[in-house]
Formats: C-alpha cells, sequence, structure tokens
C-alpha cells in the first residue's frame, strides 16, 4: 500500500477541506473542524492556508461564491442565491460578489443570459473555424 | 508572433462521462457548452487557475479526421492509455493525490519526487493519462 510523508496529516486537512466543500451551505465553525481534525485552531488555520494559499474562512468564501455563480446562471433570484450559499445578509453577499467577480449578483446573471442566449442562436461563433469544419458543423445550420 | 495557446484538445470517449469527471473531480469549470442539435456538441472546460485556456473535449467520430474506422481505432487507443495530452500543476501533490483518490480517481503512479519535481500520473475516464506536477520550490 502506497504511503507518503505526513500522510496522517494530510488526510486530516483533506477531509477539513472536504467537510467545507459539503456543508458550505451552513454555518461553519473553524474551531469545530480544527478539533475534529485533532488541530488546534492555530495550527489547523497554518496549516490548511499552507496546503490550499487559504484560510478555511477565505476558502469558505471561495467555494460560496463560486457555488452563487453556479445558481445563478439558472432562473434563481438573486436572494435565493444568497441564502442557498449560506449567507444571511443579500447586502453582505452582493458585496462579495462584487469584490470577487467585479460584477454585482444581478449583473453577472443578467451577463450569463445574454451570452447563453447567444450561444443558443449562433453556437458556431463560439467554435474556432478548424474544429466547426472537422466535424462538418456548418454556418447555415447552426 | 504566436502569444499563447487558447485551445488544449482532449479526446474522450463520452463527453458526458467526461464533463463529469473533469468538472466534479478534478473541479473544473464550464467554458462553453454549445449543442448542434444531434450533430454534437462543443464543451470546453477552463482549469481554476487558467481561465483564458479552454480545455475542448473532443468526442472521437467520423468526420474531416477520421472514418469510421479510425475512429474506432482512435477509441480504442485512449481507452488502452496511448495518449497523455499534457501536465497539469498543483501547489500540494500530496493533498491533491489525497482528495482526488478519494473522489475514485485512477493513479497510475502515486507522487514520486523526480529530480525536476515531485509528479504522480493519472489516468481520466477515458483512459488518457496526465502527470500532475507540484514543481521544486525555489
Amino acid at each position: 500500500m502506497y504511503t507518503y510523508p505526513k500522510a496522517y496529516f494530510y488526510r486530516k486537512i483533506v477531509m477539513a477541506k472536504g467537510y467545507i466543500d459539503e456543508h458550505y451551505d451552513k454555518p461553519i465553525d473553524v474551531e469545530n473542524i480544527s478539533h475534529e481534525a485533532c488541530f488546534s485552531k492555530f495550527d489547523f488555520i497554518r496549516q490548511f492556508k499552507k496546503v490550499y494559499g487559504k484560510t478555511p474562512y477565505n476558502y469558505l468564501k471561495a467555494v460560496r461564491i463560486a457555488k452563487a455563480m453556479e445558481l445563478l446562471k439558472s432562473d434563481l433570484s438573486v436572494q435565493d442565491a444568497c441564502f442557498d450559499v449560506g449567507y444571511s445578509s443579500l447586502s453582505s453577499f452582493s458585496g462579495l460578489f462584487k469584490k470577487e467577480t467585479g460584477l454585482s449578483p444581478s449583473q453577472y446573471q443578467q451577463a450569463h443570459r445574454i451570452r447563453a442566449e447567444l450561444i443558443s442562436r449562433k453556437p458556431l461563433n463560439y467554435v474556432p473555424g478548424c474544429f466547426s469544419e472537422n466535424y462538418d458543423w456548418k454556418k447555415e445550420q447552426f | 508572433m504566436i502569444a499563447k495557446m487558447s485551445h488544449v484538445s482532449i479526446y474522450v470517449i463520452d463527453q458526458d462521462s467526461a464533463y463529469d469527471f473533469y468538472v466534479n473531480k478534478l473541479g473544473f469549470t464550464v467554458h462553453t457548452d454549445a449543442k448542434m442539435g444531434d450533430a454534437g456538441r462543443w464543451l470546453t472546460l477552463t482549469a481554476p487557475e487558467n481561465r483564458e485556456q479552454e480545455i475542448v473535449l473532443m468526442p472521437i467520430q467520423a468526420g474531416m479526421s477520421f472514418t469510421e474506422d479510425s475512429a474506432a481505432q482512435m477509441r480504442t487507443l485512449v481507452r488502452n492509455g496511448s495518449f497523455g495530452f499534457g501536465v497539469f500543476e498543483t501547489y500540494d501533490i500530496y493533498a491533491t493525490y489525497e482528495e482526488l483518490s478519494n473522489k475514485g480517481v485512477e493513479f497510475i503512479k502515486p507522487p514520486t519526487k523526480e529530480f525536476y519535481a515531485t509528479e504522480a500520473i493519472f489516468k481520466d475516464d477515458s483512459g488518457n493519462w496526465f502527470s500532475l506536477t507540484e514543481r521544486k520550490k525555489q
């Protein structure tokens, strides 16, 4: 069986990340996760950042924003997306979303809708010619 | 002057299965998903820190590049692991190895210290293999 340096340590850190990935929509207590991972809170934050480049809290924010971006691509309202990813304040969510993406949630949703409509109407405008020729996709058909 | 490579192609056996592998297991993001009716699907993804390069999941089907026979041969070659389409980079290979293994990604070489980096090799759902490397810290 393959083992590697600090395998026990990595298993705990990956488990903690997995917990955040699964429970991003609920209130997450970093102290609880660090306790479950058998680290002190300070040590857990430091080690998590060393492995993933972000503190657990910043990683959670990134996961929530990424999930919100996916939800906003559907017909879900901005408010519902905000609550579904674990935020209780629409203004906090909107401010953070804009800081991370450069667009407000509604701007992002609108931009996605426009792009999706354009792709649906003229899909070949998004395909390099060499590929569309290879698959015999003709402009008059698509 | 060539500035950069904007698209990289990976031949896949089944685009839906490949979508699940690259998006749900590797954590890539859909860039463009354009359906051409029954004629096919243009599906491109991006890696988390390389949003400007589109990875094209190319189905193997008869057309300009393949006849029916050569498409069947190509599918056999892909399934047999004849192709390695590139190298993926990671900041922490042991954490990534642990996480991807937990998600069912098949590794044919575990993280191994080489003179240039620490490297692992995994296969996608079609059979293509990829190097996963953590560069040596300067």
